[in-house]
C-alpha cells in the first residue's frame, strides 16, 4: 500500500468516526426529548465540540494531502468529497444540539402529546445518515440513490407533524409555545435528512465524477 | 468545437522497419490549444510527437502507416517538403540546443535560410521573436554575446524564439523543462500558454502536474496505443479509462 493510500485510509476513518458520533448525537437528542432526559440533552450539547474538532482536523488533513501529494482523479475526488461531507456532518451535529436545546426547554413543560412522528422522522433520518456514510465507504451508488429517494418520506412526515401542530395551536393558544418548539424539532430533523442526501450526492460524484446536485429526480413511486 | 489543426488517422510507426512503436493512433489536435501527451517511459509519446514533423525520417528504415492530416493534406506522403514542414511545425527539445553563434544570429539563421537578407528586416524580426519568447528584456543589451553565455532557461527560451521567428503554425515540445529549475520551468510554461493564442502546441511531458497546468487536451499513451484522449480537466478529475486512472494516481502495475 502506498503512503497516499494509507493517508487516504486514515482520512476515511476520521470521516467515519465523525459520522458515527453525529449519528449518536441525533439519536440521543431525540431520546432526550422523548424520554425527557435533561442529562442526556446536556451530554449531546457538550459532545458537539468533539465533532467540531474532528471537522477541523479532517479539513486540515485534506488540505495537507492536496498540497503535498497532489492527488489526481479518484484520489482528488475522494479528498474533496471528504471535505464536503464533513461540512454536512458538522451541520448535522449542530442540528442535534438544537434538538437537545429544544428538549431542555420542552422538558420543563407538560407534554403536549405523545411523540410518535418525531421518533419516526429520527429513525429515517438516522438510517439515511448511516446508509449515506456506508455508501461513501463502499462507493455504492445504488445505496446512495436509495438514500436520496428516502428524503421525501422525511419531508412528508414533517408536513404531517406541522399540520397537526397547527391544529393544536388553533384549538388552544396556550399550546403555541410548545407546539412551535416541536415544529422546530421537526424542521431540524428534516434538515438532517437533507444533509444525509447531500452526502449521498457526493458519493455519486466520488464514484462516477458526475455532480448531480440541483438535479431533479423522478419521484420514488414514478 | 475548436478547429482541427492536425489529425492522426490510424497512425502506425515502426522503428528500423520492425519495432511496432505506435499502433493505430487516432488523435485530433485542436488549433490554438495546448495538447499534452503523457504516459510511462517507452509508451510512444515522444515517437508520436516526432511523427508530426517527420523527425523520424532522419534515420533509415523507419516506417509510417496511416495518415497525419495537417490542414487537409496528408504529410506522410512522398511529396511533402520536409524543410518547409519543419518550419511550419517547429520543435523544441529537452535540452536547449542553441547554435554556437551569437544570440542575434541564432534567430537570424532560420530567417536568412528563408531568404530574408536585409539587416533592418532581420533586426526587427529578431526583436519580435525575442519579445514573443519573453526573452527580449533579458538579452536586448547583449545580442552579440554567445548564446552559450545564457542560463539553461534562457537558452530554452532562445530556442523557442528561434522556432517562433519563422512563424510556425505548430510547435512541438519534447519535455522542454526537464533540464530546468522550477523558476525557469514556470517561465516556459507561462510562455507556452501565452503562445497558444498564435500557435498550436503539442507537448510531451513526464510531469503530470505540468500537463495539468499547461494543456487544454491530454492524451494518455501506453505500449504504443492511445488509451484515452480528452479535455485535460476530464482526464485529471474523472478519466474514463481505468488504465488512465491508475497511471495518474500512481497505482500503475
Amino acid at each position: 500500500m502506498s503512503i497516499l493510500d494509507e493517508e487516504l485510509m486514515r482520512l476515511k476513518e476520521k470521516v467515519l468516526k465523525m459520522g458515527a458520533m453525529v449519528e449518536e448525537a441525533v439519536k440521543d437528542s431525540v431520546r432526550s426529548l422523548v424520554e425527557r432526559d435533561n442529562d442526556l440533552a446536556r451530554l449531546v450539547i457538550e459532545r458537539d465540540h468533539q465533532i467540531n474538532a474532528l471537522d477541523v482536523e479532517i479539513d486540515e488533513e485534506s488540505i495537507r494531502l492536496i498540497a503535498l501529494r497532489q492527488p489526481m482523479a479518484t484520489d482528488l475526488r475522494f479528498i474533496t468529497t471528504a471535505m464536503k461531507i464533513t461540512a454536512d456532518i458538522e451541520r448535522m451535529g449542530d442540528l442535534a444540539v438544537n434538538i437537545a436545546e429544544r428538549a431542555l426547554e420542552l422538558n420543563e413543560e407538560p407534554i403536549l402529546k405523545p411523540y410518535i412522528d418525531i421518533p419516526r422522522m429520527r429513525e429515517i433520518a438516522q438510517g439515511m445518515t448511516r446508509d449515506a456514510l456506508d455508501a461513501f465507504v463502499r462507493r455504492d451508488t445504488k445505496l446512495a440513490m436509495d438514500v436520496i429517494m428516502r428524503d421525501d418520506e422525511v419531508d412528508d412526515l414533517k408536513h404531517y407533524v406541522l399540520q397537526e401542530l397547527v391544529f393544536f395551536m388553533a384549538q388552544d393558544p396556550a399550546t403555541v409555545s410548545r407546539a412551535m418548539k416541536i415544529s422546530f424539532v421537526a424542521q431540524y430533523l428534516e434538515r438532517i435528512a437533507d444533509h444525509a442526501t447531500n452526502i449521498a450526492e457526493m458519493v455519486i460524484y466520488l464514484v462516477g465524477g458526475k455532480i448531480i446536485r440541483h438535479m431533479e429526480f423522478p419521484q420514488a413511486d414514478a | 468545437m475548436p478547429e482541427v489543426e492536425l489529425e492522426a488517422r490510424s497512425l502506425d510507426f515502426y522503428y528500423g522497419g520492425h519495432v511496432h512503436a505506435l499502433k493505430a493512433i487516432n488523435l485530433t489536435v485542436h488549433r490554438k490549444g495546448v495538447t499534452a501527451l503523457i504516459g510511462p517511459s517507452g509508451c510512444g509519446k515522444t515517437t508520436l510527437l516526432r511523427c508530426f514533423n517527420r523527425m523520424h525520417d532522419l534515420y533509415p528504415r523507419n516506417r509510417y502507416g496511416g495518415e497525419i492530416v495537417f490542414q487537409g493534406k496528408n504529410i506522410l506522403g512522398q511529396d511533402t517538403d520536409l524543410i518547409n514542414l519543419r518550419s511550419r511545425i517547429g520543435m523544441v527539445f529537452q535540452k536547449p540546443t542553441p547554435f554556437p553563434m551569437s544570440i542575434f544570429d541564432n534567430i537570424a539563421y532560420g530567417l536568412k535560410l528563408k531568404g530574408i537578407k536585409k539587416r533592418m528586416d532581420l533586426s526587427e524580426m529578431v526583436e519580435q521573436a525575442l519579445q514573443h519568447a519573453a526573452l527580449w528584456g533579458e538579452v536586448k543589451d547583449k545580442l552579440n554575446a554567445s548564446a552559450y553565455d545564457l542560463s539553461g532557461g534562457q537558452q530554452q527560451r532562445l530556442v523557442i524564439a528561434r522556432a517562433l521567428a519563422v512563424k510556425p503554425e505548430v510547435l512541438l515540445f519534447d519535455e522542454p523543462t526537464s533540464a530546468l529549475d522550477p523558476i525557469s520551468t514556470a517561465k516556459i510554461e507561462e510562455l507556452a500558454v501565452a503562445l497558444k493564442k498564435e500557435v498550436t502546441i503539442i507537448i510531451v511531458t513526464h510531469n503530470m502536474q505540468q500537463a495539468a497546468r499547461m494543456s487544454d487536451w491530454t492524451g494518455f499513451l501506453m505500449l504504443g496505443e492511445l488509451i484515452e484522449f480528452d479535455r485535460t480537466n476530464k482526464i485529471f478529475t474523472a478519466p474514463s479509462e481505468k488504465l488512465t486512472e491508475d497511471y495518474i494516481t500512481g497505482r500503475f502495475g
